[in-house]
């Protein structure tokens, strides 16, 4: 079809395919990003006369949730992957509906974590801890609906590929299960630094 | 073996069916919207020379404040605004506008949208022997991503206070509490630094996945290795630049203090935000972006002027390897030399003996490249053709911009230096007569592949002498007016004793640049009127080199090949009685 | 004296007593940067006329291997370490590090604002009084708190700073707004003010006259004329100016008048000219 070979199989030097490569590299840029905002969560923490704790302000259960509920998504987009790979589309569906799913609760929680900082009148502005709070998870929250959109589109019109090119479509959701592992892993870092340190 | 013909006959069969569609395509989808790495690259190519162009009239503008002080501005001071130019005269605040957009344009907007999305996306395809970027559409966004950022940029100046005026550098706190449209530049910038980073992924997977059979990586031309390079830089550099960006912009926006420390008084006003910030982390993490830029900047025009003076001397250059391993080596270490800007801020040392070392290091590498392009012209059959004295000047220029970044690395010179006239003549050394003639040289080199017609030689020319000979009337003066402590960034350096010491420097200066300007005439007519008047050139190979860009027919089509190509050797190879042995061809 | 402290296109008068190894380093470098300019540039002449296309001229096409630019690439490694090593390290470290006695020497804050200098001398106990964001105005640039406790004969001047020579000078820099950078033309001085940050530097002058502070970092639309004066004077004109500073500011107080402890060369108190000094003190 195409003139760009490697879009469905693998590069015998490097061995990935287009995609792949790119997304690899795109979570390396992803990784500067997050890397330069625990930077600055390092400098200004180490700056500071005071430092609230984490677990004095924030909802340490809801934040619990939050990170199990994460984790598990990232195992059911695995599934949905290797559903796919298993030719078993409806399986996939299952599947990746789930991600999307979970990924949606983890956004309620969220939000309801967010409208209790502010009604409690903790606002980005009012100290560097809540500045630096409300950015990560903020930026790492628009990472999550990045994905969501992602996912939702493989689930729905973008599922139609898996007719007539299944091997470019399991790819697909391979290299959006990567990047969703990437936001998962950031979580996972984010959680102990705010929340319990 | 039959096998393998069967596979390229339908690979050609390909071809015409992907150019058959192509030509079914509409207007929009062609040349607008485009998806064709070719358009894309000349999209970019024409933005940012526009780009460029305002970028230097704003300095034209400036010059004139610099050489006569609080003097209207002749025949257009009255039409440029009242609140801009009141009576004529550039208001202080205009000029710092001006000066943060001229940096922000020619980096950002022009230099590196043309060298890394002008060159890099017409010829790295083609140069690996490929029918397009691995992610066309891809290529699109990050194009019109781009073209946004670069709006948002300009409008700024229509907004409420005018556009960000805290240098290019926007150094909080005072870009923090600027009542300027800064906001818009953070904005701005976001995008851009999304544009460039879809458009290095793009780079790097089409140079390593998409090259054709036999195109090893020590065979790739040096072009393609100083975009791949620049591409990783920009990949990895930019984002922590979009992290301080965001952050900053919150702290204009949402009233945060990351860059804002305590017990900050601003016209005699307690400022009311909660402090504990540090503004030396803006700089941190700027400069971390920034340094790399450096190379950003240069390492293209290092791969042009390789391909240049490959072409024209005829004879292989020097030191292939050598030069690869000195660019991957200066890509690596531009990430652990980005505080030597920040020497004067306090830094102790230990610290600072750490960047000045890694420093004196980075200029090793600058070193061999120009001594293997200078050692290439050794025995070489030199054509001087107007690409060619273009990428000849860029020799020269570049060490001057190199070796007076030595007393600038070095902590105890520094001292005197920094944020004085000769840090400025330092890095326009290195990006004007440097990186610029690099990108003019390539303008002309690659004009008749791309439009299929001939330049004229002798408009070339005199753009040429014009440009080289007034170019240094404004650099030169610069570093002695560093020497004497003048200061950057004044609007009127005469308040200073030092600085009415040295303000005939300004008029020589002014009088260069408004000079450089009347020599870009011919340049911009000659790219114009060529298109129409300019000699047909038909020949795939008008130069003679040895790249998979002369492979393909002129000018080149969609798909850039119309058959299968292949690699059979390292490039820049010469035969004694051919003369030429271009990488495409099999002996 | 010299015609002018700021020759053409030179580096400007050096009165310190470090700046010295500023500018043999400068000039040093500049050295270096000539001959390898040079050196290449005679090269790069020949190439581009001896190497010219021509007829009957054939380019050398074997691969050549050259040893001279190995040794001249060995050449320009060994002096940049040199230069690094033995002449700008302990410059910078001394610079940075080798401070001299804070009892001995002249302490000053320097406290810079959008757009002027301010100094807050200690005064006669030798100590600062408080200062706080909050009693920063117009009358009271550094905001010092008179009340505290060695606050009260601290003498506060605007955009002038008034040095003794051949005595140790330090300063305790700090900004109230955004980051300027404060900069000595002829003292081979130069450090960013940083709001947040008080950092201190050193330096010794040795010779009288009146010189500029120059603001080296962009700080706002009044950056250009950020200027400041560095008045350099003997050390008996400085005490005298001193005192007159002194008697001044405890008539504006209504304190006793500090006659008993102002050197025998003074000024009667009310001789006390204002005409060099823009102090302007808060009184109560």
């Amino acid at each position: 079809m195409s003139l760009i070979p490697y879009i469905d199989h693998e590069h015998p030097v490097t061995g990935v395919t287009n995609a792949k490569f790119g997304i690899w590299l795109f979570l390396a840029s992803e990784v500067m990003l997050f890397g330069a905002l625990f930077s600055t969560y390092i400098i200004l923490r180490t700056g500071a006369t005071v430092w609230p704790h984490g677990y004095e302000v924030l909802n340490i259960p809801m934040g619990t949730l939050n990170t199990a509920i994460l984790i598990t998504s990232s195992v059911t987009i695995v599934l949905a992957w290797a559903a796919l790979k298993m030719r078993q589309l409806p399986k996939f569906k299952l599947y990746m509906g789930l991600t999307c799913l979970l990924s949606l609760i983890f956004l309620v929680i969220k939000y309801f974590e967010y409208a209790a900082k502010f009604h409690h009148g903790y606002y980005p502005a009012t100290n560097t801890y809540f500045a630096i709070y409300f950015v990560i998870t903020g930026l790492h929250g628009l990472h999550i609906i990045g994905g969501i959109v992602v996912n939702a589109y493989l689930l729905g019109p973008g599922s139609k590929m898996y007719a007539t090119e299944p091997e470019r479509f399991t790819g697909r959701v391979e290299c959006a299960g990567l990047y969703w592992h990437f936001v998962d892993l950031v979580w996972i870092f984010v959680f102990p630094i705010l929340y319990l340190l | 073996m039959s096998a393998s013909h069967g596979h390229a006959a339908s690979h050609d069969e390909q071809i015409k069916h992907t150019l058959e569609h192509w030509a079914h395509e509409p207007f929009w989808k062609k040349y607008i919207f485009s998806i064709d790495h070719k358009v894309i690259g000349l999209q970019y190519a024409i933005c940012s020379m526009v780009f460029l162009l305002i970028g230097f009239g704003m300095m034209l503008l400036m010059r004139w404040q610099l050489a006569y002080p609080n003097q209207p501005l002749p025949l257009i001071g009255g039409i440029l605004g009242e609140s801009l130019f009141p009576g004529g005269v550039m208001s202080p605040d205009t000029y710092n506008q001006l000066g943060a957009m001229h940096g922000t344009i020619m980096i950002f907007l022009g230099v590196v949208p043309l060298s890394v999305g002008g060159f890099g996306n017409y010829l790295l395809p083609i140069q690996v022997g490929a029918h397009d970027m691995a992610f066309p559409k891809l290529n699109m966004a990050s194009f019109w991503v781009f073209f946004i950022g670069g709006m948002i940029m300009m409008f700024s100046f229509l907004a409420p206070g005018g556009a960000a005026a805290s240098g290019w550098t926007s150094y909080p706190p005072l870009s923090v509490t600027a009542q300027n449209a800064q906001s818009y530049w953070l904005v701005g910038m976001v995008f851009l630094i999304t544009s460039s980073l879809l458009g290095s992924v793009n780079t790097i997977v089409t140079a390593i996945q998409l090259r054709v059979r036999g195109l090893s990586f020590m065979r790739w031309p040096v072009l393609v290795w100083a975009q791949v390079i620049t591409a990783f830089l920009l990949l990895l550099a930019f984002p922590p630049l979009e992290a301080a960006g965001v952050l900053q912009l919150m702290d204009r926006l949402a009233g945060t203090s990351f860059f804002m420390p305590s017990g900050l008084v601003v016209s005699g006003e307690v400022l009311q935000v909660s402090g504990g910030g540090n503004p030396i982390l803006w700089q941190h993490l700027f400069w971390f972006l920034a340094h790399p830029e450096v190379y950003v900047l240069i390492l293209p025009a290092v791969g042009i002027v390789g391909e240049i003076i490959a072409t024209n001397t005829r004879k292989p250059l020097y030191g292939y390897r050598t030069l690869v391993y000195s660019m991957l080596f200066l890509g690596f270490t531009s990430f652990i030399v980005w505080a030597h800007h920040m020497f004067m801020t306090g830094m102790g040392t230990t610290l600072s003996s750490f960047f000045q070392a890694t420093t004196m290091i980075i200029s090793i590498p600058s070193v061999i490249v120009l001594t293997t392009y200078l050692l290439t012209l050794w025995g070489a059959s030199i054509r001087y053709t107007v690409p060619m004295l273009f990428a000849l000047a860029f020799l020269p220029m570049f060490a001057i911009g190199g070796l007076t970044g030595l007393p600038l690395g070095l902590t105890a010179s520094d001292i005197h230096l920094h944020d004085t006239y000769y840090v400025i003549g330092h890095f326009h050394y290195v990006v004007a007569p440097g990186t610029l003639f690099a990108l003019m040289a390539g303008v002309y080199h690659w004009y008749p592949k791309v439009t299929g017609r001939m330049f004229n030689e002798t408009l070339g020319k005199i753009h040429f002498w014009g440009s080289i000979v007034s170019i240094n009337f404004i650099f030169m003066p610069m570093l002695l007016m560093g020497m004497m402590g003048v200061s950057r960034r004044l609007y009127d350096q005469t308040v200073y004793a030092h600085g009415a010491a040295g303000q005939s420097y300004n008029l020589v200066m002014s009088w260069g640049a408004w000079a450089l300007a009347i020599f870009q005439i011919p340049f911009i007519w000659n790219l114009i009127v060529s298109l129409k008047k300019g000699k047909v050139v038909t020949e795939e190979n008008p130069w003679g080199g040895t790249t998979l860009e002369w492979a393909t027919p002129t000018p080149p089509p969609h798909t850039n090949f119309l058959h299968e190509v292949e690699v059979f050797r390292d490039p820049y190879q010469y035969s004694p009685n051919r003369n030429l042995l271009p990488q495409f061809v099999k002996e | 004296m010299n015609p002018t402290p700021y020759p053409l296109g030179k580096l400007p008068l050096d009165i310190s007593t470090h700046g010295a190894g500023i500018d043999q380093l400068i000039v040093y470098i500049h050295i270096f940067m000539a001959i390898l300019f040079v050196g290449w540039g005679i090269y790069f002449l020949y190439c581009l006329f001896a190497f010219r296309e021509r007829a009957g001229h054939t380019p050398q096409l074997e691969e050549k291997h050259f040893s001279l630019p190995k040794y001249v690439e060995v050449g320009v490694v060994l002096v940049e370490v040199v230069l690094l090593v033995f002449f700008s390290s302990p410059v910078w470290g001394s610079y940075k590090n080798d401070f001299p006695d804070r009892n001995e020497a002249l302490v000053i804050r320097v406290v810079s604002e959008q757009f002027a200098w301010n100094m807050h001398y200690p005064g006669k106990d030798g100590k600062f009084g408080k200062t706080s964001p909050q009693l920063m105005d117009g009358t009271n640039p550094v905001g010092l708190d008179r009340e505290s406790e060695n606050g009260r004969d601290d003498i506060v001047t605007i955009n002038n700073l008034f040095v003794p020579i051949n005595r140790p000078v330090i300063i305790d820099l700090t900004s109230k707004d955004v980051i300027h950078s404060f900069f000595l033309p002829v003292a081979r001085v130069k450090q960013d003010a940083v709001p947040g940050m008080e950092i201190p530097i050193h330096f010794q002058v040795t010779q009288t006259g009146e010189y500029e502070i120059a603001c080296a970092q962009l700080c706002g639309v009044g950056h250009y004329r950020m200027r400041g004066q560095f008045i350099v004077k003997t050390p008996e004109e400085y005490a005298t100016w001193m005192t007159e500073q002194e008697v001044e500011l405890a008539n504006e107080l209504g304190d006793a008048p500090p006659a008993e402890t102002a050197p025998a060369a003074e000024a009667t108190p009310a001789a006390a000219p204002a005409a060099e000094s823009n102090s302007e003190e808060e009184g109560k």
